[in-house]
């Protein structure tokens, strides 16, 4: 999109200006006003809509009405030719002829109002597309401006404290170094497990026969020949 | 409004059983940084906007990259940017970085994630990318 690009050019215009390049942007402005324009006739179309599905209903209850005036007239025509009444039947007809052609003008009314709120609904749409895009627009200035001043304000926090930006390789060495730590950390804490446990201990008594209390079967014979004498 | 949305999250950050160390960094846009466990080398700075919040962790800089390497690295950081889970390499300046997006009303399980996961990511591609640097 257009501003997409032009954040891409400012981008590549040099990291100093782009601050200054997205922040100056007119374009953010323009934006922002086109956001509240869109968002103004937004509001104007829902005025509408509401004022104009009134009379839509309007419309319809009057076309109703005149339905069921229709059917009573009706109904009122063949009492009236019941009882052989027919110059009053005929004046009815005449009254039912006039309902009927007020009943289709009431009906092209309802139907233009009808296709007015779908011509403003589908506005309504229209704009709040509208606005959507205009945001997602604004939000890609906003994002592109956000992120360097954060930048900055990281960039002078880390000048006030002692924390330098260190380089890659230096970064790099902390990490092994770390490693290296946390794995001779490991080993110490198994060895000190083993020797609380007793098993480290055991281990060295064995290998030099310290503390071996099974009978021995040497001794056990030297024992016997000895009585033999 | 920044400011009380990530006061609010480094309390809440500092509830969790994780283990996070977070400081606020006051300017013209509010940063919240987050040390991820003992991952200092990695500092998490976030910020917001109307609707997200973005993470960023700054990897190295232009200075740390063997000019002879350079295009190969650019391309193996496109090539890298799907398989990264959640994270997506970026250049602020002449500074790379690794960052993630998410909505601004996401949980604080999703932020906690998306933290891990950066400053692990962050922690990965450096080493895998050493033999760029000078």
């Amino acid at each position: 999109m257009e501003i997409l690009k032009k954040i891409m050019t400012a981008l590549r215009g040099g990291a100093r200006e782009v601050g200054e390049a997205v922040v100056d942007a007119q374009g953010t402005r323009i934006l922002e006003q086109e956001i509240r324009d869109a968002k103004e006739s937004l509001d104007d179309a829902k005025n509408n809509l509401t004022d104009v599905m009134a009379k839509e209903s309007q419309a319809q209850r009057k076309a109703q009405l005149i339905k069921s005036q229709i059917k009573e007239t009706e109904g009122h025509v063949n009492e009236a030719l019941d009882k052989g009444e027919e110059r009053l039947a005929l004046e009815l007809a005449e009254k039912i002829a006039g309902m009927e052609s007020e009943l289709a003008e009431q009906n092209e009314i309802t139907k233009s109002f009808g296709d007015h709120v779908d011509r403003l609904k589908s506005l309504m749409q229209d704009a709040e597309r509208q606005i959507a895009e205009y945001e997602r627009q604004l939000s890609m200035v906003k994002t592109t401006e956000s992120v360097h001043k954060a930048t900055e304000a990281i960039s002078d926090s880390f000048a006030t404290t002692s924390s330098n930006v260190r380089s890659a390789k230096e970064t790099l060495e902390r990490i092994k170094a770390k490693q290296e730590h946390a794995e001779d950390r490991l080993a110490a804490a198994q060895e000190l497990e083993r020797e609380a446990s007793g098993a480290d201990l055991d281990e060295k008594m064995a290998k030099a026969g310290v503390g071996q209390t099974g009978p021995d079967a040497n001794d056990i014979l030297e024992r016997i020949k000895a009585k033999r004498k | 409004m920044a400011t009380t949305y990530l006061k609010d999250l480094a309390i809440r950050l500092a509830e969790t059983p994780d283990n996070f160390d977070c400081q606020l960094i006051p300017g013209d846009v509010d940063v919240l940084q987050v040390v991820v466990d003992d991952l200092e080398e990695f500092p998490i700075y976030m910020s917001v906007s109307d609707t997200q919040v973005l993470f960023i962790t700054y990897l190295w800089t232009e200075a740390d990259v063997n000019p002879e390497q350079r295009t190969t690295m650019l391309e193996a950081m496109l090539d890298m940017n799907i398989p990264i889970p959640l994270s997506a390499f970026s250049r602020i300046g002449d500074r790379y970085v690794l960052f993630g997006a998410a909505r601004r009303d996401s949980s604080l399980d999703a932020i906690v994630t998306e933290l891990h996961t950066l400053a692990e990511n962050a922690l990965d591609a450096l080493e895998a990318m050493q033999e760029f640097f000078l």
